[in-house]
């Protein structure tokens, strides 16, 4: 007889206690938030942390609590801020797209100092004598940041890291990693860049480096919008005047301007 | 309960009778969450509150339904489903109605509702059999226990964290010695008397 009063008393309490969480879940039922709910789904869900949060889902709640930014997700790119926007019902700003881009055209150009067999990484190298590059300013080419890519956008090629646009999500996890620091965010949507770091002035850099920037002034004088100029050696570029004509890579001696329209094919130019 | 009574049950809750460093309760939060100081903090408020109303509903499970039935043996199934269905339902409570004390509980809530210390402090409770209020006393006490042994092994692991010693040791093998030896610290409380 006992077993049926353990029984009893065990089902009777899983199932008295089965109907009040049941009813408790009805009662205490906290109302789901129907944009956090969206949000999410529109995310990435690779929960990288790009934007600066522990994953998409405080990302999502942050957006909501209207603390992130639109634009902040890395990853998702002008699509999912517009998708973002429509949830969030905010005016969506153009043109928020970022990459990064080596400012290092050397490799192989540029010449070594000695020959370094010590471990594979940038960090490492540097320790001797500032790295194998005679360029203080330059790439290594050891490859720190394809190792710190999470999309595997970025690759060493003759010497020096080649980022694959298309690839990349702008998560800047490699600015970081380079020791040079020659890994700058850019807007995807610039067409010229400058593909070298140096601040060196001509005659020093043609000593360690065949295409290195001379600071010439050749792209400050054939730039008609004035969004291109010489700064301590070294050209740079005003996004806000630039129009993307492209006659200043053109006119580089060095052909050291990138020309984005040929990099990413037609130019995807917006507001 | 008289004052006497009262210091002789928190002298042996806390310190004799230890629930994580003289009985061995509750090792797994103990060695788990003592990473940190704050961690341990919110860990060790979540212990003394579930342990506390563990106890009153494990007390009254006890006393009107095992004992009239006679089926004290189902002791510890019964136990573990009240404790699990009442940490639950204090969830949901909280969450709807308290949300700020949800957030700073966060995971540890749900984490320990079959932890064995809960669940110890219930079945001692019951095998003790005493009154209510005396059984609720002794299981906050208790949670007060342990939220000092973990206190204090977390701010000693802190610091261990800058400490040198042999590589061999780094992580779980130094946390669990410095255990070992808090243990056997807390064995020199071994017949402690007052009065």
């Amino acid at each position: 007889m006992t077993i049926w009063y353990a029984v009893m008393a065990l089902g009777g309490m899983g199932l008295a206690l089965g109907l009040l969480l049941a009813l408790a879940s009805r009662l205490f039922a906290a109302e789901p938030d129907q944009r956090l709910e969206a949000l999410g789904g529109v995310l990435p869900g690779v929960n990288c942390g790009g934007c600066g949060y522990a994953g998409c889902g405080m990302f999502a709640a942050a957006l909501a609590a209207g603390e992130a930014s639109v634009d902040g997700c890395p990853v998702g790119g002008a699509d999912l801020t517009e998708k973002l926007c429509a949830i969030l019902g905010v005016e969506m700003k153009k043109n928020t797209r970022l990459t990064v881009l080596v400012r290092c055209s050397g490799g192989a150009r540029a010449r070594d100092k000695f020959q370094y067999e010590g471990i594979g990484d940038c960090h490492a190298s540097i320790r001797i004598g500032g790295g194998p590059k005679e360029c203080p300013y330059g790439c290594i080419g050891l490859g720190s940041c394809v190792r710190a890519c999470p999309f595997g956008a970025i690759s060493v090629v003759d010497g020096v890291a080649v980022i694959d646009h298309e690839r990349c999500t702008g998560c800047q996890a490699c600015v970081g990693s380079c020791p040079k620091r020659i890994i700058v965010p850019v807007p995807y949507y610039a067409d010229v860049n400058i593909a070298c770091s140096s601040h060196d002035k001509g005659g020093t850099l043609r000593k360690v480096c065949d295409i290195g920037c001379l600071g010439c002034r050749i792209c400050e004088k054939v730039c008609i919008h004035k969004a291109i100029y010489i700064e301590d050696n070294l050209a740079a570029i005003d996004f806000e005047k630039c129009t993307g004509c492209g006659d200043c890579a053109e006119k580089c001696p060095r052909k050291l301007i990138v020309d984005a329209k040929l990099d990413r094919g037609p130019r995807l130019m917006e507001g | 309960m008289t004052w006497q009574g009262l210091i002789t049950m928190s002298l042996g809750a806390i310190l004799i009778e230890n629930f994580v460093l003289v009985r061995f309760l509750g090792i797994c939060p103990f060695l788990g969450v003592s990473k940190k100081t704050d961690t341990a903090l919110g860990m060790s408020m979540a212990v003394i509150f579930v342990m506390t109303a563990a106890s009153a509903a494990t007390w009254a499970v006890q006393e009107y339904i095992l004992i009239p039935l006679g089926v004290e043996y189902m002791q510890t199934v019964a136990f573990i489903l009240v404790i699990a269905a009442l940490v639950q339902l204090v969830e949901m409570f909280l969450q709807k109605a308290v949300p700020a004390l949800y957030k700073s509980l966060g995971i540890y809530l749900p984490l320990i509702t079959t932890n064995c210390a809960v669940l110890g402090v219930a079945i001692i409770n019951a095998d003790n059999g005493g009154g209510f209020f005396e059984s609720v006393l002794f299981a906050f006490l208790s949670g007060v226990g342990f939220a000092f042994a973990l206190l204090l092994f977390s701010s000693i692991r802190q610091r261990l964290e800058f400490a040198e010693y042999p590589e061999a040791f780094e992580g779980f093998p130094i946390a669990l010695v410095t255990a070992g030896l808090l243990a056997l610290a807390f064995t020199g409380f071994t017949g402690l008397k007052i009065f």
